[in-house]
């Protein structure tokens, strides 16, 4: 029984019947699921969905025994085969400092929408082949997001843009410098007057100096930016509220409460990995520590921060404001408040909010979404400036960006002048600005006016179809540049490999324009710093920059900018549908459409892959009568898409959330004409949501690949939590909660650990459900894609799922994420079923998969109560592409057809970690092996050591009360355990 | 009726019954044969390279240290086959004119590296650390064989499995002591056992037989 049918069967009827009935805190992963519909039950019964191949013909006995007898006589043949040949080619002249065999590591930065991530950047012989997170980079501190853990791939992409292109013939660079040169003689004698440049948002320092530069010799040229995905009203906010553009940043460890309106300060947002990190310390609880901070989120659809809530309320976006004025106006911050005679939250919530912040003046901060209107964040920022906030959780400083820009303004202006017929000679400096600008400027129709066009990007995609010329732009893994972090720390960004392909740098492209042309990008950002890091040896202060990754002292200092009056009209609440615009937590807003890593990764709450959705609230789809995969028609200002619904239980009613960057047509292979495009809905008022839409369902059916009943454990206890309060009262009470057989009862005799005990313990109480950790994994194992198709058939290959549980009322439920990987059990069912000893337990009690043992017969997994073994039916890994092979890990086995495969507890890691203390005489120590979920976690919830070590911190979590093991009740005895959830709700909001 | 079958069926059909055992087993032990033969596993067969490099000169008769070329066998696990450099250190003095080196020359004058073919091929599934061998005590000539009689370099063992865990689930056999890994002359003495049982202790070797030793 496919997913889709189950899906189709399962009648809102059903439903309604389930939720009539009262449930303790039963824990759910989707609808279909809570109403345990008998097709629901036949197709977590049926792990394995689909038989690789159809059998078309009958099987009779004699064709079997023929078969079965020619596949043994060339199986035995098989061994006879000779290994080819295969070279080594050594250097000519070997270079300095590398060893081969032995990774080097170079600090370097990601960028994502301007803000700068540091990395640490593996390298294997010359070959980038993973990122980490940069521990001594503000930004990181040691963590990475998703899109950083990707971007490697994209340096791989096959699919990168690989030469110069003139109107889509091959050029060369010694032609295009010819066309800048006739171009600016032209323009020389009208000071540029037809010349703009379009960039996405740049906190660059060399390539902003670079731009000042060209400006200066051509006053009537201008440099324009735009993405999507900006920070418009986050400046507007800024400028109601101070009158100029200020960066916020917001230091969760001060705060005690903390206050999200309708934003996802964990992910996405500049400085998310810091706010994670400061909010899981504050999420750490001990027996020495039982204290926790406590989180309201006020938002249309739920996101991770709004998971990680400890009082969610579902509103829609456009009512946010008339929250945030209700807010503001009960804590004195602005005198009016909304027309609203109750207020939107209802007063009992309210109330509560309003004490539980005024109680802890100082100690709170509010934090509004990026997406929202300027007007909430002017409410924010008075809101924090009543409750004492700034300078102890809020802190304010100059922008980060190096020319503040309110980026909806700037296209418009542009497409004005292009309309005007203004512009001659337009260079767009990355960006996809013909798929993804306001869709009521028609940016595509007035670029044809442009007589000269060039794109600088890493892929051809829509825009690079419709200008002249289309230069291949380097990786950042490729070029130098640099970059600023949300606190305005300049990182150097460095280069681990020559370009790939024959790709320029933005630099170069502004070299060339300022007549430098020749000149590195190298010599570019270096001449900036010589000319900046004027005290001391420059040259010192350079390598000090280039190996910590951040240029000291460059963070900016705190500003006090004084906060203006401003009255805001009283405001209703919103009435009828609305449309949410919400950059896609995976493919961002299209950038990453070709990435197949995060096009497969499961998005955080809706676990869909391969496309994006209309998310709906169950309630609103039963109203409306419409079902999972069912398409609908979403009108706006006379403008239709076509989208297929997803209900998720926690969305606002009658929100309608759409994610951006879908419905590529020019990328890819990986990316091209997945999910649907939003953008031709979203318009130059800058507004991230809509109301005045119109909604009609159609009979059609998109097939969606949602992994949120994959795995499934077929509800039994998985995840255990309670409150602070019951907890410290009775710390014990998980263990209550499950009972564990004696050891002693296995058949098998036990196994004795004299030396090392790997064990692992996962927190739940940290854990955001971010999805680094897949991606990692997904890198550091060379684990591959599958593709949509076979990921509707159950086959994905992550070795760590993130698992989505939902508790209590449909409407506003409670959230707790789970990641399961292999458990590594003492007593695994999966080692005593396997034929062939290919999975084995080892003297540390590694769980291991011998993968050139492995014959495939999938045993292991049938009888692995997690389900987190992975099975190889095609042959998923990539032997073909060249590139692709660049990206491996050597030290990881690429997997062939027919093997089954899991969490190794990266055994590689181990194995590194064993022979260095080996060599260095010494036992390993504590922290010597990070797995690369752990490295990567922005809430430090993963935690793996020794566990025959007291004193390792593995072993002091799992001496925790909070720690239990996942389905022990089976008698597997778990290595890899959880601590509990805990809430810290409000006891002004507790329903008895 | 008479009968179907001659009485010489009876002969045939117990010889064939029992035969068939013997020729089943027959048949698994030639495969075994061919499998550990060198035809399969290429042991003791010189491997043509693009240069006939002799480790017998080099190293036994002008004894260069096998560190010398193989600079990374104590820090990763490759042992590093010598950039063209290595070679022109001495061969921009040496046999200059030689025939046998013009593709050294050649390499070093176009900047294309050599092409040597690997005689010490693991499978890809199997992850060999020269550098704790080496520290762990165990010589070059243990695995490599009697290298400095080697004209032409072949492969010594077989390399299969079952060829490594010899010595894994019996590290005393083959340790020595770490001044003599390089030593291609080195004999255990008498008190061999003393010997390596004081080694094995000394150096903290274990047997390390789980599969993820070498297989991940």
């Amino acid at each position: 029984m496919k997913e889709k049918d189950i899906e189709k069967n399962t009648t809102l009827t059903e439903l309604s019947d389930k939720f009539g009935q009262k449930y303790g805190k039963d824990y759910w992963r989707s609808l279909e699921a809570l109403s345990q519909t008998e097709e629901f039950q036949q197709a977590v019964q049926n792990e394995f969905k689909e038989s690789p191949v159809e059998w078309e013909n009958s099987l009779n006995r004699r064709h079997f025994l023929q078969i079965m007898g020619a596949s043994l006589a060339l199986a035995g043949l098989n061994a006879c085969t000779k290994q080819p040949a295969e070279k080594i080619i050594p250097h000519v002249i070997a270079p300095e400092k590398i060893t081969l065999g032995k990774p080097l590591f170079f600090a370097t930065s990601f960028v994502l929408s301007g803000y700068a991530c540091g990395v640490l950047a593996e390298s294997h012989e010359g070959r980038p082949t993973k990122i980490e997170g940069n521990p001594e980079h503000p930004a990181s501190l040691g963590a990475t997001d998703i899109f950083a853990q990707a971007s490697i791939l994209n340096l791989y992409d096959p699919d990168r843009s690989q030469v110069i292109k003139n109107i889509g013939q091959f050029s060369s660079w010694e032609a295009f410098l010819n066309l800048l040169r006739t171009q600016l003689e032209a323009q020389s004698g009208k000071n540029g007057a037809g010349i703009r440049i379009l960039t996405e948002t740049v906190t660059s320092p060399t390539l902003a100096a670079q731009l000042k530069t060209f400006l200066k010799k051509y006053p009537s040229a201008k440099w324009h930016q735009y993405e999507p995905v900006n920070r418009d009203n986050v400046k507007l906010g800024s400028q109601l509220a101070f009158g100029q553009y200020v960066e916020t940043q917001y230091h969760l460890e001060n705060a005690d409460v903390a206050l999200s309106l309708d934003g996802d300060f964990f992910s996405g947002m500049p400085g998310s990995l810091v706010h994670a990190r400061k909010f899981g310390e504050r999420r750490k609880v001990d027996g020495h520590h039982a204290q926790m901070n406590r989180l309201y989120a006020v938002e249309s659809s739920l996101t991770l921060t709004g998971a990680m809530a400890d009082h969610r309320l579902a509103m829609k976006a456009g009512d946010v404001l008339t929250f945030a004025q209700d807010l503001a106006y009960q804590l004195n911050a602005t005198k009016e408040k909304s027309q609203h005679n109750k207020g939107v939250a209802g007063k009992k919530w309210m109330d509560a909010l309003v004490r539980d912040l005024k109680s802890n003046s100082g100690k709170c901060v509010v934090i509004p979404g990026e997406f929202q209107a300027p007007e909430v964040h002017y409410l924010a920022h008075a809101i924090n400036k009543a409750l004492g906030n700034i300078g102890k959780t809020v802190r304010y400083t100059k922008s980060v960006e190096a020319s503040p820009t309110v980026q909806n303004n700037s296209i418009r202006e542009l497409t004005d002048d292009m309309k005007n017929g203004l512009v001659e000679f337009l260079v767009i400096l990355g960006g996809n600005p013909l798929f993804n600008a306001p869709a009521d400027l028609n940016f595509g129709e007035k670029l044809k006016t442009v007589k000269t066009r060039v794109h600088v990007s890493p892929e051809e995609n829509e825009t690079s179809e419709w200008c002249h010329w289309q230069i291949p732009q380097s990786h950042y893994l490729e070029s130098w540049s640099d970059a600023r972090a949300f606190d305005g720390a300049a990182s150097i960004i460095q280069p681990l490999i020559a370009p790939l392909y024959a790709s320029k740098s933005f630099h170069e492209i502004m070299a060339a324009l300022n007549d430098q042309a020749g000149k590195s990008d190298y010599e570019i950002v270096r001449e900036y710093w010589l000319s900046q890091l004027k005290k001391g040896d420059f040259e010192r202060s350079w390598q000090i920059a280039l190996h910590d990754g951040v240029v000291a002292g460059t963070a900016f200092p705190g500003i006090s900018p004084t906060l203006r009056a401003f009255n805001l009209a009283p405001q209703e609440a919103e009435k009828g549908l609305e449309v949410v615009f919400r950059p896609d937590p995976n493919i961002w807003d299209g950038r990453f459409a070709n990435n197949g890593w995060l096009q497969e990764l499961p998005k955080p709450i809706s676990k869909l892959t391969w496309d994006n959705a209309a998310i709906i609230s169950p309630a609103s789809a039963r109203v409306h009568g419409l079902e999972n995969g069912q398409s609908i028609e979403i009108k706006r200002n006379n403008t239709s898409i076509k989208a297929p619904v997803w209900i998720v239980p926690g969305q606002a009613n009658e929100t309608i959330t759409l994610y951006l960057g879908y419905g590529r047509i020019k990328t890819g292979k990986v990316g091209a004409n997945a999910g649907v495009n939003i953008f031709p809905l979203k318009t130059s008022d800058g507004k991230w949501s809509a109301s005045g839409i119109s909604v009609k369902a159609t009979k059609e059916q998109v097939e969606l690949a949602s992994t949120q009943d994959h795995g499934s454990m077929e509800g039994r206890h998985l995840v255990r939590e309670s409150s602070l309060a019951d907890y410290v009262a009775h710390p014990e009470l998980f263990h209550e909660m499950g009972h564990e057989p004696d050891p002693e009862m296995s058949l098998y005799p036990p196994y004795k650990y004299d030396g090392y005990a790997w064990g692992m313990v996962v927190d739940l109480n940290a854990c955001t459900g971010c999805n680094a950790c897949t991606v990692a994994c997904q890198s550091e194992n060379n684990i591959p894609i599958v593709g949509k198709e076979e990921t509707l058939k159950g086959r994905e290959m992550h070795w760590i799922r993130v698992d989505r549980y939902y508790t209590g009322d449909e409407n506003n439920p409670e959230v707790a994420h789970q990641p399961v990987m292999c458990m590594h059990c003492e007593d695994a069912p999966c080692e005593v079923v396997c034929p062939v000893a290919a999975t084995t337990h080892s003297d540390e009690g590694l769980n291991e998969m011998t993968y050139n043992r492995c014959v495939g017969t999938r045993y292991c997994s049938n009888n692995c109560p997690y389900k987190v073994r992975r099975f190889n039916f095609f042959k998923y890994a990539d032997y073909i592409t060249e590139s692709a092979k660049l990206m491996h890990n050597p030290d990881v086995t690429v997997r062939f057809r027919g093997v089954m495969e899991k969490c190794t507890y990266c055994v590689q890691r181990i194995s590194s970690a064993r022979i260095k203390a080996k060599k260095e005489d010494r036992s390993i120590q504590d922290g010597d092996i990070v797995t690369a979920c752990q490295q990567v976690c922005p809430t430090d919830a993963i935690i793996f050591g020794d566990i025959n070590d007291e004193n390792s911190r593995v072993a002091k979590a799992k001496a925790e009360h909070r720690d239990y093991g996942l389905l022990a009740e089976l008698g597997t005895r778990p290595r890899t355990s959880y601590l509990a959830k805990l809430r810290n709700p409000n006891p002004e909001l507790i329903e008895s | 009726m008479s009968q179907l079958f001659h009485p010489s069926s009876n002969a045939i059909a117990k010889v064939s019954i029992f035969g068939s055992v013997f020729f089943v087993g027959f048949a698994a032990w030639v495969l075994l044969a061919i499998e550990r033969s060198s035809y399969v596993t290429q042991a003791q067969v010189v491997v043509e390279q693009p240069v006939p490099f002799s480790h017998r000169h080099h190293v036994a008769q002008l004894g260069i240290d096998c560190r010398y070329c193989h600079t990374s066998v104590e820090e990763s696990s490759f042992a590093g086959i010598p950039a063209t450099k290595t070679c022109m250190t001495c061969h921009s003095q040496i046999h200059t004119t030689a025939d046998i080196l013009e593709p050294v020359r050649e390499s070093w004058q176009t900047g294309k590296s050599l092409e040597w073919v690997r005689v010490h091929d693991l499978p890809d599934f199997v992850y060999f650390n020269h550098s704790i061998h080496v520290k762990k005590g165990i010589g070059c000539e243990s695995c490599h064989g009697p290298v400095g009689e080697m004209a032409l370099t072949w492969r010594e063992h077989s390399l299969n499995m079952e060829w490594c865990l010899e010595c894994h689930r019996a590290p005393e056999k083959f340790v020595r002591p770490r001044e003599f890994v390089f030593d291609l002359n080195w004999k255990a003495g008498k008190d061999k056992k003393t010997l390596s049982d004081s080694l094995v202790q000394a150096y903290h070797i274990e047997s390390l037989t789980n599969c993820s030793i070498c297989h991940r």
